[in-house]
């Protein structure tokens, strides 16, 4: 054990800051959740793929610098620090990427990669159906062969950014006469497609996070399959692993909000009454930084050839438990101020983007696979509790 | 000693109930936040029609004379379907401010004539207080009755500034309101304004305590029926223990906080100076609830919960507004823990129901 950045990483970390010091834009970008904010974020990642800083951990081929986990971790808390636009590209670049390196053919890489690193094509997921949620295995959404190309047929929900997204990748019924796991294939579809119907859905915020998805009779070539025919699910849940495990949401994101958590709590300190708000505060603050620790523990298992096991379910739950704690808390600190949504320069001084936060906090226990089915793999596939 | 609610009070909370439900569902909710005016006139007055407006006014003064208890059950059932009106609390914090200022006989002319326009239905209040910074339905109100320091006014819509503000719940309609404390419009100062105010806290707390147990109760029944309907793995997701456990832990908080609601009710009805300790754990008690309820409730419905499509929104965005305006959890567990540390605290079984429930005892 040496709890030490070594030189290299902390020249690493200084030329991360410096860039994004130069790079990171001064206002904040309208919501990716509208048309204008999703151009906004999409030419931040143009920036971020010309500095070679789209994805670090990529090859040097791809455009990435062949970081490892621990830079990869240096990079985000520098990236959080200087408060640099959240990722529109995060599905590509942190869900589909490693896929595509793993499983994708050498045309596939050469074809989608590169596109992806630019925020040329920005990618949704989709997986969730109108009946398949935390029963993913009960997908019916078809895609039949025919000669070089699939027909896809049905449905797909809760997909986010696919209202502005150019691509979707997803798991698609192909052997029709499959049941649950079995059957299922891994497959690219560009969102302009014809038979392709986008239905925005509103979310909590009003804002049209997520979409619908609608199939009819949509053709596309064999190519655009990923892996396997019909071994969709074990790529699938490489992919899961890895949302899950790691990159989906990096602890900087939280020990920065548990930063600005003990910020707001100074600033209200002098009309705080209620003393379970001082050990909430410093339960957030705990809590982001045993997240960090808990990050740079299995990133180090990673860089020395481990892999991630069942506790990657822990993760979940502690960091969209957490998540709802410093929003629940922030919103205590703002009393019965917390209820206004900022509209103008002075009143977003005051309350910040807490309450938007706070909704988002909502979704934290539900997406990525709900609580109550981590709970369940933890128990069972990790303590090793009876299933029946 | 009887802890029971009368048969005729049972009666009129079902009838209210049952017309709450019918006028009162997530569409007309929705119609609502696209109107100009917010409201639905037609209900408000069927409201009127069905006495709500006289019920807590002395007989002496034209109304029903009858107590908060008589109105928690309906404050409650208002707050089961989200009613956006401002009804509880014109019911239980307006009117009985303006009867206050009547009684201690302070006010002015207009005061008398203010709450014959209410009791005809042809006035609405509203009531500012330094604890909430804004004023819901402010812009549908004739009348304010509104704070500067201990003095109480009472001031027409045309000398007040409105400025408005969004909410998070978009039944609601906020507003800071600003005004010239002018002399002509004075009804109360010094102790007896700070005293008015007290009781107006109490009362504001006590009726979004009513109303958050109601929000609690309507998001359960709507997550347990949602979780019977929705199947997931070949079964409806309420059968599996996880989800049972969402609910029933709502309901176990839900349980605990309705006798300590009826209780602050009672006593604000017959001591209300004595009625902060009780006021303040219903509120606080009633706002846990409510703001557990509807994270698990929208736990329960997955990302169905997370939609602007869902009723559940109607309900639970309600709940995290109320759970803080007059007084959130942390101000009225504040104001019990003063009151615990006390010299003279009436701590002890015996004290429950006050000193007031112990007469004969020697
Ligand atoms: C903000 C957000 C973004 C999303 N983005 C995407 C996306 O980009 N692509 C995509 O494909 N999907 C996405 N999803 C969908 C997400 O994956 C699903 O919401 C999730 O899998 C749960 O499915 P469901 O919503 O159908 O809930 P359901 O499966 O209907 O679950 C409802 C409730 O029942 C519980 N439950 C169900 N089964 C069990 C069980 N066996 N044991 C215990 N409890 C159970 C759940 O925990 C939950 O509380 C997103 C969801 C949200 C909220």
């Amino acid at each position: 054990m040496e709890l030490m950045y070594t030189q290299a990483q902390q020249s690493f970390r200084s030329e991360v800051r410096a860039w994004l010091s130069e790079n990171v834009p001064n206002e904040q970008l309208p919501s990716f959740d509208t048309a204008e904010g999703f151009e906004a974020h999409r030419e931040w990642e143009r920036t971020l793929a010309e500095g070679n800083w789209g994805m670090v951990t990529w090859p040097t081929e791809f455009g990435g610098r062949a970081c490892d986990l621990i830079e990869w971790l240096i990079f985000e808390e520098e990236y959080y620090r200087a408060g640099a636009p959240l990722r529109v590209n995060q599905n590509g670049i942190f869900l589909l990427g490693p896929t595509l390196m793993e499983y994708g053919t050498p045309e596939q890489k050469e074809r989608f990669i590169p596109a992806m690193a630019s925020g040329d094509e920005i990618w949704a997921q989709g997986w969730s159906e109108p009946n398949a949620g935390s029963d993913m295995a009960a997908i019916r959404c078809r895609a039949d062969r025919d000669g070089d190309e699939f027909v896809i047929n049905g449905q797909k929900i809760w997909s986010t950014r696919a209202v502005y997204a150019d691509w979707v990748f997803g798991l698609f019924r192909t052997d029709p006469d499959s049941t649950r796991h079995h059957g299922l294939s891994k497959i690219l579809v560009p969102l302009n497609s014809e038979g392709v119907t986008v239905r925005p859905i509103p979310q909590l915020n009003g804002l049209p996070g997520f979409a619908e998805i609608f199939f009819d009779d949509v053709r596309v070539p064999a190519f655009n399959l990923l892996g396997g025919e019909n071994e969709g699910w074990r790529i699938a849940m490489a992919t899961a692993g890895f949302e899950r495990g790691l990159m989906l949401r990096s602890p900087a994101r939280f020990q920065q909000a548990s930063k600005r958590l003990v910020q707001l709590y100074r600033e209200h300190g002098s009309d705080v009454i209620d003393p379970s708000i001082e050990s909430a505060v410093v339960r957030c603050y705990m809590d982001a930084e045993a997240y960090a620790l808990s990050t740079y523990q299995t990133a180090s298992k990673l860089c020395s050839g481990g892999s991630i096991g069942p506790e990657a379910s822990c993760n979940k739950i502690f960091w969209s438990e957490m998540d709802l704690l410093i929003h629940e808390t922030a919103m205590k600190l703002l009393g019965a101020r917390a209820e206004i949504e900022p509209q103008t320069a002075a009143e977003f001084a005051e309350l910040g983007t807490w309450l938007d936060g706070f909704m988002f906090a909502q979704s934290g226990p539900i997406y990525a696979g709900t609580n109550e089915i981590q709970r369940n793999i933890i128990a069972e596939r990790m303590l090793g509790m009876p299933r029946k | 000693m009887n802890f029971t609610f009368t048969q005729d009070q049972l009666d009129f909370q079902e009838a209210i109930a049952s017309m709450l439900k019918s006028e009162v569902t997530a569409d007309t909710i929705r119609a609502r936040w696209s109107a100009e005016a917010g409201l639905d006139d037609a209900f408000l007055a069927q409201a009127h029609e069905l006495g709500l407006n006289s019920m807590l006014v002395p007989e002496a003064l034209g109304g029903l004379g009858l107590q908060a208890t008589d109105f928690i059950l309906l404050a409650e059932a208002c707050g089961e379907v989200a009613l956006p009106e401002p009804v509880v609390e014109s019911v239980m914090v307006s009117t009985p401010l303006l009867v206050d200022i009547l009684d201690q006989g302070l006010g002015n002319a207009d005061v008398q004539r203010v709450i014959d326009a209410v009791l005809a239905g042809e006035a609405r209040v509203a009531v500012g207080h330094s604890i909430n910074p804004c004023i819901n339905y402010a812009d549908s109100a004739d009348w304010f009755l509104l704070a500067d320091g201990n003095s109480v006014y009472l001031v027409p819509r045309d000398a007040v500034t409105l400025d408005a503000k969004k909410s998070v719940d978009p039944s609601r309609r906020l507003f800071t309101v600003s005004f010239n404390p002018d002399s002509q419009f004075l009804v109360a100062d010094g102790d007896a304004g700070a005293s008015l105010q007290r009781a107006t806290l109490n009362r504001g707390a006590l009726a979004t305590a009513a109303q958050l147990v109601g929000l609690s109760k309507g998001m359960i029944a709507q997550s347990v029926q949602y979780s019977s309907d929705r199947e997931q793995f070949g079964k409806a997701i309420g059968a599996n223990q996880a989800v049972k456990h969402l609910l029933a832990d709502v309901a176990v908080q839900l349980e605990y906080a309705k006798p300590v609601t009826y209780r602050a009710a009672y006593t604000v009805g017959v001591s209300p100076t004595r009625a902060d300790f009780a006021v303040s754990h219903a509120k606080s008690a009633a706002a846990r609830t409510a703001l557990m309820a509807s994270r698990n409730c929208i736990q329960v419905h997955g990302a169905m919960g997370y939609t602007w499509e869902c009723d559940v929104q109607i309900w639970a965005k309600r709940a995290w507004a109320l759970a803080r305006e007059w007084g959130d959890e942390g101000f009225h567990n504040n104001r019990i823990h003063e009151w615990l540390l006390r010299k003279n605290a009436l701590l002890g079984p015996e004290f429950t129901f006050g000193r007031g429930s112990l007469t004969d005892v020697a």
